[in-house]
């Protein structure tokens, strides 16, 4: 049975609903004319430092004319633009919309830092750093929703699973920590597939309740212990510190950002090409899916529908788990009350960016890991915006990305929606 | 006889008060093609259902081969050597058929991964040995609903099932289609496989089975070879009794054009065209039908009509008012009634109450409401009124719509889009998953409706249904209307041809999609 | 024998109504109080070290110090947000103004403690009833708060007659936009509001300490804060510092049957209703759900951005990152459903909690117990409430056919 698309002409107002987009790319441009070449004159330049700070090899500085760049970076974003409006990206769009972004990011940075000098790889490492809740984040709610169990607990999973983490590390050893860490994360995903799969409650709700909870218990235990003097060891477990990969690191500019970091990002890269696999090739990630997508299909076929979503929870538990000790034990080195800051959601946006797909949504994961790492770069400089301004780029575009400028992505068919067995 | 492979005794199935099944008793021979016959809600599907492990018996026992089994669960019944092709397919649409055939049955390559190319070379064998022309490879999304049951039953094959079930596998197909699928049940049980046929159309039992058992009300009634059967004697063993098949029809009066559609194409969610620039109208006092598959663009067309969802070109007229853009509250203003496909979704407000949901499209105009102000005394006369009339069971209007059976829910439906002046009806699948009490009665009134000078729009798959009640038929394909006849004037057949796309001046050829859009009528 | 009959009947009459009370869901909803609490009280028990220090003396003394740990706690809630009986008592024959004041300001306190938790209680009470979780409700306290100390102290000129209802309006105007954006977003995109809606949450407070640390920074203080709101914008309190009772209480009583008329008299309310049961259906029957995602949200920011112009005109008077941290927002989402979803629940509920936050300082100085007890006893609360065949389980009732429909009658 042959696939046909139909009418030609049907086919040309299917792409007409993009043109909005191909005019966004090319106000976009006009934006980065007008403003950006403002106050700058023909020979202000732009010193891009691409040499990070404990790394042992040097690279030469970039240095660029900062006008003539950002006429050049608003030329391409034109033409794509125009591109767009004329011919279209058809199904490469979402990526073109990711390179004109990040083209715009950087044209926004030679303009901010222009007669200055910027560090490039410190900006991009600090964007791995970031990223890397997030992305493990996003991975607990791919495995989560393939399941077709909807995930908003993630936030108080990883915020209790770093609570847990710095606790015991303080007392023990960081990777007893980091174990403890990544349990409580499957814990209480245990209770989330209690409430959602054998109660049948509604996944939002359950994943509200079980945000307050945690908010509550790790603030209690917090400020009955950890909080006086008395008790102050043990809220100081001391971090993971980064270590080179030999061979990796040494690639200039990628090798210091992605191949010196500490434990919890490469155990994200395993993380992220692992599930992509596990998802797509193998029998286990068959049946998952098939969960999520059609619940009663995979039961007639002799697939435990519940015991599938429950176990894929309670991983995905396990991975928010690691994320969550990220907080405590992989970064600052003790527990602070909400820590968390809401990374769990934004997990969710890169999740939902990357359309359930591993590593889409570790891109996505990316993406956002940048955005937080320019809002923190560029506060230092004396921007015309205000840092409480930048700080908000995260949620700003999350929302963005949820209001579905990518297009609407559509999850598995069954998210959210309890499997009542029939055998009754 | 040959030996029996499957015994089912004294199975019993309640729900709550209500017995679904009650002490049935049902063998099926070695390479047997058994008929259940049985109206819609007479049991056959829980029946099925219990022997396929959905649902745990009150009581009864199941032999395979002469050995008592037990069966709790899906696997235990594939294990078992059962395979049953489910009335909605168990077919998961963004998977590949490889995907959805090996699913629950996977061959591994090591460890874990999936061995996707053996598994796709079997369903090829598969597909070759019974002529089912799959393959593998596609998303089953893509495929027609004819196709997509053709997997089904190669994932019965591939688990090497010797006893198949198959839940009312003709509904969904076109007459063409059905043709095919009986080439395909006759060749498998040439090899060697026994089939339970579950159906409520008597044509089909006659053509296809050997045997015949009628269940109704949960028990077997009647039992017999298909040879010796009399089609009038099952009929009314299947209804409990005699049936009037034939609906008295008046002559037709036609009036002036109601509805006008004119060009209409409609995008659907996948940014694909579901509705390809479709034209016709209905006109006062008719009965217009559109006949077609499940699937070929009906529940947009009526989604357009009702004002859900808009055409991306084309125009529609309600009583010479432009209605392509209107609002859905605009048409139901101008007096249109919608009976929807999918009752509970479109239909109602399932927890709400029935008095509530009487009033659901009229709760802003008086009595119901004055000033903005909500009227609960108006709204209760009129709930007490309607359920009286209408004869809604229970006849409390307070009980939530949840409760009531989908006969009671149907007609909450049709007292509420009847009960005030009408000038167009759009009924969509108005008889789906109904009773016969209830399909004569919504069936009646569709009629009684267009005797009183309404324009009626009947949209259902169900050929039958389309041939007696309409004046005129449309045959919907592929997002087209390919064809448009007086009813008096075309034989079922041909209308069955027209529902597979087949082009009635050249019967060999199955019309192509730019053919559509030139024979568009 | 005769005895032995009359005994039978009536435990039979007990468990008769022990049964059909079971089938409500208010039943439902106190059994899952009574659990909260218990899980409370034995979190509170086993993070108390003298407990431990009489267990390890002997089994019995360990008992004796759970239950005088747990006494002195509820005694130090009670007198938190009551006041302490004899103090009152001596106050009044003492007579003296200010000590009777002092004496009866922990009742008064918990009242204008309640007072905002009903106010959102009410708006997510709302946004349920239209389908809705609006978890934004929180950002949108906040942004009611600076929209009202903007107004506020702008201009000093105005009478209050018109200065106090122009500022509570204009914080709920602040609010219903904050709310409508997410729903606009919902409506036409599909996002979803509780993401979304937590995104605005933390724009709000950026957003705030923004504002608040420059454009309507106060140049006068060494701090970052606003200027103080006009007197003219003020709530009217009805006593004497240390009292700080206002008007806003009968504000927030009033919104209740105001709430409930407009869900279950208007037509808007109708429409509400049906469209947070069955949007589908909804639409289907000529209701423009877009409209009423947009309006249901926005009206329940605008009830939100009344919390917020509340803390400002009753309460604080002026803005900044420190004096500001709401929450109410966020408990405003328990509330709603422990008050299973009916305006005067909302309300009981809202009290009842407003009574405990307001007694958790002192519960947290004299019994030594963070008031972070809280949210954990109100997640308990909701974990039972949305399990109801956990309860079910638990109290030994069997299932009955309306309870189910609790929380799940919503679809969210």
């Amino acid at each position: 049975m042959e696939k046909e698309t139909n009418s030609n002409n049907i086919q040309s107002i299917i792409f007409l609903k993009n043109k909005r987009l191909g005019a966004l790319f090319i106000i976009l441009a006009l934006v980065m004319v007008v403003l950006f070449t403002q106050n700058l004159d023909a020979i202000t330049q732009t010193t891009l430092n691409l040499t990070h700070a404990s790394s042992s090899i040097m690279t030469n500085d970039l240095v660029l004319n900062s006008r003539q760049t950002i006429i050049v970076i608003a030329v391409i974003i034109g033409l794509a633009g125009i591109y767009q409006l004329i011919i279209g990206f058809r199904s490469k769009f979402t990526l073109v919309l990711g390179i004109v972004f990040l083209l715009f990011t950087f044209g926004f940075i030679v303009w901010s830092v222009s007669g200055s000098s910027i560090n490039i790889t410190g900006l991009l490492s600090v964007m791995v750093v970031r990223s890397i809740p997030l992305i493990i984040g996003a991975m607990a709610g791919i495995l989560s929703e393939r399941s077709g169990v909807v995930n908003i607990a993630i936030e108080g999973m990883m915020l209790s699973a770093a609570f847990t983490a710095s606790v015991v590390a303080s007392l023990t050893n960081l990777w007893v920590g980091l174990l403890v860490g990544i349990l409580t994360g499957g814990l209480i995903a245990w209770i989330h597939a209690t409430m959602c799969v054998k109660y049948k409650a509604n996944n939002v709700i359950s994943g509200t309740i079980i945000n307050l909870f945690a908010i509550g218990i790790t603030s209690y235990f917090s400020e009955k212990y950890i909080q006086s003097l008395d008790y102050a060891y043990l809220n100081n477990p001391g971090f993971f510190f980064p270590f080179e990969i030999p061979l990796f690191s040494k690639i200039p500019v990628i090798g210091p950002v992605f191949f010196n970091q500490n434990i919890f990002a490469y155990l994200m890269y395993i993380l992220v090409i692992v599930l992509n696999f596990a998802i797509f090739q193998t029998k286990w990630g068959l049946r998952l899916r098939s969960v999520g997508e059609h619940p009663k299909a995979a039961d007639t076929l002799g697939i435990k529908v519940n015991r599938t979503r429950t176990r894929a929870v309670i991983l995905s538990g396990l991975i928010a788990g690691l994320g969550g000790s990220f907080f405590s034990i992989g970064s600052i080195g003790s527990f602070n009350e909400q820590m968390t800051a809401g990374r769990g959601f934004i997990a969710l946006a890169a999740m939902i960016f990357g359309k359930w797909n591993p590593i889409n949504a570790a891109g996505g994961g990316l993406l956002f890991g940048f955005a937080e790492s320019i809002s923190l770069k560029l506060a230092i400089f004396d921007v015309a915006i205000p840092s409480k301004i930048l700080a908000m780029l995260p949620y700003v575009i999350t929302i963005i990305v949820l209001g579905g400028v990518v297009g609407r992505n559509i999850g598995p068919a069954a998210g959210g929606q309890p499997y009542e067995t029939e055998s009754k | 006889m040959s030996e029996i492979v499957l015994e089912l005794r004294g199975i019993t199935k309640s729900f709550g008060n209500f017995k679904a099944n009650d002490n049935i008793n049902i063998t099926l021979h070695k390479g047997e093609i058994l008929a259940l016959l049985g109206e819609n809600g007479a049991g056959k599907t829980t029946l099925m259902n219990v022997l396929y492990g959905l649902y745990k018996p009150d009581q009864g026992e199941i032999y395979i081969n002469g050995q008592k089994v037990n069966i709790q669960s899906p696997l235990d019944a594939i294990n078992a050597g059962i395979g049953m092709v489910h009335q909605h397919f168990m077919l998961i649409p963004v998977f590949t058929v490889t995907e959805n055939v090996m699913l629950g049955n996977e061959q591994v390559k090591y460890l874990d991964v999936l061995d996707r190319a053996d598994t796709a070379t079997r369903i090829r064998k598969l597909s070759d040995a019974y002529k089912l022309q799959i393959n593998p490879d596609a998303l089953v999304g893509d495929l027609s609903v004819g196709l997509q049951q053709r997997i089904e039953i190669i994932k019965l094959l591939y688990r090497d099932a010797d006893i198949l079930i198959m839940d009312e596998p003709s509904a969904v197909l076109t007459p063409k289609e059905v043709g095919e699928l009986f080439l395909t049940v006759r060749s498998l049980v040439e090899e060697g496989k026994s089939i339970i046929f579950i159906t409520h159309k008597l044509r089909e039992v006659m053509e296809i089975s050997n045997r015949i058992c009628v269940i109704r009300a949960g028990k077997v009634v009647g039992e017999a070879l298909t040879k010796d059967a009399d089609v009038n004697r099952l009929a009314a063993l299947m209804v409990g009794r005699p049936v009037d098949m034939n609906l008295t029809k008046s002559p037709l009066r036609a009036g002036k054009k109601v509805l006008e559609v004119e060009n209409v194409s409609i995008l659907g969610r996948q940014q694909k065209a579901e509705v390809n620039r479709v034209s016709f109208d209905v006109r006062e006092g008719e009965i217009f039908g559109i006949a077609g598959v499940q699937g070929n663009g009906q529940t947009e067309l009526v989604r357009a009509l009702v004002g859900l969802i808009h055409p991306i070109e084309g125009r529609i007229k309600l009583l010479g008012e432009d209605i392509t853009k209107a609002s859905p509250r605009r048409i139901t203003e101008l007096g249109t009634a919608h009976i929807p496909e999918d009752r509970q979704a479109d239909g109602l407000v399932l927890q709400s109450e029935v008095s509530d949901n009487l009033i659901l499209n009229r709760y802003y105009l008086p009595p119901f409401a004055k000033k903005h102000l909500i009227q609960t005394n108006a709204i209760n006369q009129n709930a007490a009124k309607l359920v009286e009339s209408y004869d809604i069971r229970p006849r409390n209007p307070h009980v939530p719509v949840a409760k009531l059976s989908g006969g009671n829910q149907q007609k909450v439906i049709i007292a509420r889009e009847l009960s005030r002046p009408i000038k167009l009806v759009i009924a969509a699948q108005p008889t789906r998953g109904l009773d016969v009490g209830s399909i004569e009665y919504t069936q009646k009134r569709l009629l009684q409706l267009r005797d009183e000078g309404c324009a009626v729009l009947l949209v259902s798959t169900e050929l039958d249904e389309i041939m007696q009640l309409s004046d005129r038929v449309g045959v919907m394909y592929r997002g087209s209307v390919i064809a448009i006849h007086n009813t008096s004037e075309i034989v079922k057949e041909d209308v069955g041809l027209l529902m597979a796309g087949v082009d009635l001046t050249n019967p060999q050829k199955v019309l192509t999609s730019q053919q559509l859009v030139d024979k568009s009528v | 024998m005769k005895k032995n009959f009359s005994m039978k009947s009536a435990n039979n009459a007990i468990k008769i109504f022990f049964e059909e009370y079971s089938k409500t869901s208010s039943f439902y909803i106190l059994a899952a109080i009574v659990l909260g609490f218990l899980f409370g009280a034995v979190l509170i028990i086993l993070t108390t070290d003298a407990v431990y220090a009489g267990f390890r003396n002997s089994f019995w003394e360990g008992i004796q110090v759970s239950f005088r740990t747990m006494g002195k706690t509820l005694e130090s809630i009670f007198v938190g947000a009551f006041g302490e009986p004899k103090r009152i008592i001596s106050a009044f024959q003492n007579g003296d103004p200010q000590t009777i004041r002092i004496a009866i300001n922990p009742f008064f306190e918990s009242l204008t403690v309640s007072t905002p938790y009903i106010i959102t209680a009410l708006a997510l009470t709302l946004a349920f009833r239209s389908g809705f979780l609006n978890i934004g409700a929180e950002g949108q306290v906040f942004m009611g708060g600076i929209a009202a100390v903007w107004v506020g102290f702008s201009t000093h000129s105005l009478p209050s007659i018109i200065h106090v209802p122009l500022t509570t309006f204009s914080g709920m105007l602040a609010g219903a936009l904050w709310g409508a954006f997410p729903g606009w977003l919902k409506a036409k995109t599909g996002a979803h509001e509780v993401i979304t809606g937590i995104m605005m949450n933390y724009i709000a407070v950026l957003f705030v300490d923004y504002m608040a640390s420059g454009p309507l920074r106060d140049p006068a203080v060494f701090t970052p804060q606003t200027p103080p709101i006009s007197e003219h914008a003020q709530f009217f309190r009805f006593f004497e510092p240390p009292i700080r009772f206002h008007i806003g209480f009968f504000i927030a009583i009033a919104m209740v049957p105001i709430v409930n008329f407009f869900l279950f008299k208007t037509i808007w309310g109708f429409e509400l209703r049906q469209a947070g049961l069955n949007p589908q259906g909804a639409k289907n029957a000529g209701m423009n759900t877009t409209k009423l995602t947009i309006m249901s949200l926005a009206l329940s920011g605008a009830l939100a951005g009344l919390a917020g112009a509340n803390e400002i005109q009753g309460i604080s008077y002026f803005m900044n990152s420190l004096n500001f941290t709401s929450g109410y927002g966020r408990n405003a989402i328990s509330l709603a459903l422990i008050g299973g979803l009916q305006p005067v629940g909302a309300m009981i509920a809202a009290l009842f909690f407003g009574f405990f936050t307001s007694a958790s300082k002192f519960m947290s100085l004299r019994a030594g117990v963070p008031h972070h007890i809280i949210p954990v006893m109100q997640a308990t609360i909701m974990f039972f409430i949305a399990t109801p065949a956990l309860i079910r389980t638990i109290f030994r009732v069997k299932k009955a056919s309306s309870e189910e429909t609790l929380i799940t009658k919503v679809s969210i």
